[in-house]
């Protein structure tokens, strides 16, 4: 079984080493090739999963000692136990339509087997990342997604914004990641192994403590800065701001990172260590109040954007943060639960926004939108269907698990997030729903545009439909008809979670809150922008709030203007001494030996008795003073 | 036999050493420095015999040895006359001070 685990990535990483050398072969091969190598680990995915299903609480191991030291061993490997090897169907399963999608929307590129063969090495880093049996090899696959969403989101890098966006999101990631790296190093350090499985242990028995920092202290800390890195790779405040640029890159890599391979990685990174951070009651605090603000600032930005993919992206931080959400309060199985059906319809509106887009041209812009309804059927039906699930209407997916989520909120009596994360909801709602309609609705704004458009052929509209039958039913793989299903999974538990008591009675209100909530978001949408009115005049009243959401609360203008300014200053300064104190110091000694050999020159005539006679001078000294040393002079 | 005593031998050694060195150092024709450095081969020989004959644990090898030395000698100035010839024809000139290529 484990032998099986370890073939899950080799496969993306086998068709990407193919794509990256064999370049001169035709797109279609490249596309064709990714496709059909990533069928194996789909399925061996799927085999994990219902191998570690039918034996609740299987951790699947295999490591071998990498570097041996005599009072510390680092190990490779891999290690599969229930939250893997759902992750592992997650991946592959989005992975899979992503590449088929990639080949209809990129079609006429050129460097399409570049591309695919770095799309191929992103599964693989996030397969290979999920698969990680200790933090450190973990840390290292981390780094590697990092690398090549970098190299996606600038794969047109002639375009001077996704240069910029690609360089954004790779030091903004940095950030978290210096803070991740800092957490597994104090770990590893306090417990001796990098191996985090032990930690939670070592933990609950208060041994895992350093002689300079103990034990409460300690776990606070190493998990406040995990935290950091998942709050840079899961863009969540304040760190969110490279997520939205990262919409420079082609449709399809949007989808997979918002879905499977890049941002996923922070909220499994938190639920992989979910043990550890229950050890510490205020680092679960500010998980939980960090994504619920994280969950209602994104859709309030979001609520305004005029890029079809902005909004979308807006939408991803704002449902990142419901997992951090349900992470934070202590409800595991909802967050993960959340991350799943989050991967199809979040991969769904994006690959549905690529057809869109592909349709009219290259266009983002909803001003130039409308009226697609009839031309793309397929297309307006799925992103409906997604639009639905990520509203939270029953009985699309997300309305289980962005429920469950507030249902937990709910039960655990913590009305400040339960308001926030129901805000936000009321903003998805109508967020999701304005860009139905301005973009399927009414008569089309412009003409040109909109004649020319039509659904991609089967590539596209193929992955289109199997990600909308997913987003429409993937929720009930965990509801209460089947006891919780995943749930049970994830916990490894026969019985159904066991619901407090105070909980027995509020699922149906928190359902039904969560339906009516959905509804008017929608309704509103509905109203301001239903039968294709378009854009509508911001009534004064609301044009400073208007111009807040709409320029994303000025967060990168703050950025901008403290820590990009900063850094700037910092780096004149640094350059200054380094350009006059440390070359300067430098050019000195260079100009010391060279003023030497300027002298020296005038010694070098060429003339062979010239230099007899130095060397002679030269033994006469050596005899001179070999013979008063002999006489013992000195 | 007439006796010499080892002291003026090894002194006319090293005069007519010295005498070579300071010729083969300060000479402008090539031909005389080749000349020079043949004095102070001789002299070597002046003190091989010299050695072998009243030195410390006399025997043949000394003499043997400066046999060799005269031959290698005959050899060297050959091919140092032949080398003179050929910096001649490349140059018109058998000064030492216009052999300088090592500056250039």
């Amino acid at each position: 079984m484990s032998m099986l685990a370890l073939l899950v990535p080799l496969f993306p990483l086998l068709a990407g080493v193919i794509s990256f050398f064999f370049r001169r072969l035709p797109g279609a091969f490249h596309a064709t090739i990714s496709v059909v190598l990533l069928i194996p680990s789909v399925v061996f995915a799927i085999v994990l999963f219902l191998y570690v299903h039918a034996h609740p609480g299987v951790v699947l191991r295999q490591v071998i000692p990498w570097l041996v030291l005599p009072s510390f061993s680092i190990h490779v490997g891999i290690q599969v136990n229930a939250l893997t090897a759902l992750m592992l169907v997650i991946v592959t399963f989005v992975s899979i339509l992503v590449f088929m999608f990639s080949y209809g929307y990129l079609r006429t590129d050129e460097r399409l087997s570049i591309y695919y063969s770095y799309l191929n090495l992103f599964v693989f880093s996030m397969l290979a990342l999920v698969l990680s049996p200790n933090l450190l090899q973990l840390y290292l696959f981390w780094e590697m997604v990092g690398l090549c969403s970098y190299l996606l989101v600038g794969y047109w890098f002639a375009k001077p914004e996704a240069a910029r966006a690609a360089r954004k999101s790779f030091v903004v990631t940095r950030i978290g990641d210096a803070g991740l790296f800092a957490g597994i190093l104090l770990l590893g350090f306090a417990a001796g192994t990098f191996n985090d499985a032990d930690y939670s242990i070592l933990a609950r028995h208060g041994t895992l403590a350093l002689p300079w920092l103990s034990e409460p202290y300690l776990v606070t800390l190493a998990t406040l800065l995990i935290f950091i890195g998942a709050v840079g790779k899961s863009a969540q405040l304040p760190l969110h701001v490279w997520l939205p640029d990262a919409m420079e890159g082609p449709t399809p890599v949007s989808a997979l990172i918002h879905a499977a391979t890049m941002v996923a990685a922070g909220v499994y990174l938190v639920a992989r260590e979910f043990p550890l951070f229950a050890e510490s009651h205020v680092t679960m605090t500010v998980v939980a109040y960090v994504g619920a603000v994280t969950a209602l600032f994104a859709s309030l930005i979001a609520i305004t954007q005029q890029d079809i993919k902005r909004v979308i992206a807006y939408s991803t931080v704002s449902q990142l943060g419901y997992m951090m959400l349900a992470l934070g309060i202590g409800a595991y199985a909802d967050g993960v639960f959340h991350l799943f059906t989050h991967a199809f319809f979040k991969a769904l509106l994006f690959l549905a926004a690529g057809s869109v887009i592909h349709a009219l041209g290259g266009t983002q812009d909803l001003a130039l939108m409308g009226g697609l309804r009839r031309k793309m059927p397929i297309t307006f039906y799925t992103f409906l269907a997604g639009a639905l699930a990520l509203s939270g209407i029953f009985p699309f997916a997300g309305f289980w698990s962005k429920d469950a989520i507030l249902g937990a909120a709910m039960a655990k009596g913590d009305w400040v997030l339960y308001l926030l994360g129901l805000i936000a909801a009321f903003c998805t709602a109508f967020y999701i729903f304005r860009v139905v309609f301005l973009t399927f609705a009414g008569a089309p704004r412009d003409e040109d545009l909109h004649a020319h458009a039509h659904e991609g052929g089967w590539v596209m509209t193929v992955p289109l439909v199997i990600l909308g039958l997913f987003a429409t039913f993937a929720g009930f793989i965990n509801t209460p008809w089947n006891d919780d299903f995943l749930s049970r999974f994830l916990t490894a538990t026969k019985t159904p979670k066991p619901i407090p008591a105070s909980y027995s009675h509020w699922p149906l209100t928190s359902m039904a809150i969560s339906l009516a909530v959905g509804l008017c978001g929608i309704g509103l949408a509905a109203w301001m922008y239903g039968g294709g009115k378009g854009f509508r005049k911001v009534p004064s009243a609301f044009k400073p709030w208007y111009a807040l959401s709409r320029n994303k609360f000025y967060v990168d203008e703050v950025y901008s203007w403290t820590v990009v300014r900063g850094g700037k200053l910092l780096a004149a300064l640094v350059d200054l001494v380094d350009r006059y104190l440390i070359e300067g110091l430098t050019r000195l000694v260079g100009l010391f030996f060279y003023g030497i050999g300027n002298v020296l020159r005038y010694t070098q005539t060429g003339q062979i008795q010239t230099y007899g006679t130095f060397a002679l001078v030269g033994l006469v000294v050596f005899l001179v003073v070999a013979v008063f040393r002999v006489g013992g002079v000195f | 036999m007439i006796h010499m005593p080892v002291a003026s031998l090894l002194a006319l050694a090293a005069v007519l050493f010295c005498i070579g060195l300071y010729g083969a150092l300060t000479k402008r024709n090539l031909i005389m420095v080749l000349v020079s450095i043949e004095m102070m081969l001789s002299a070597v020989n002046i003190n091989l015999v010299t050695f072998s004959r009243l030195g410390a644990a006399p025997n043949l090898t000394g003499q043997v040895f400066a046999l060799f030395s005269i031959t290698v000698a005959a050899a060297e100035i050959a091919v140092g006359f032949a080398l003179v010839l050929a910096f001649f024809r490349l140059r018109k000139s058998t000064e030492v001070k216009d052999a300088d290529s090592q500056k250039k």
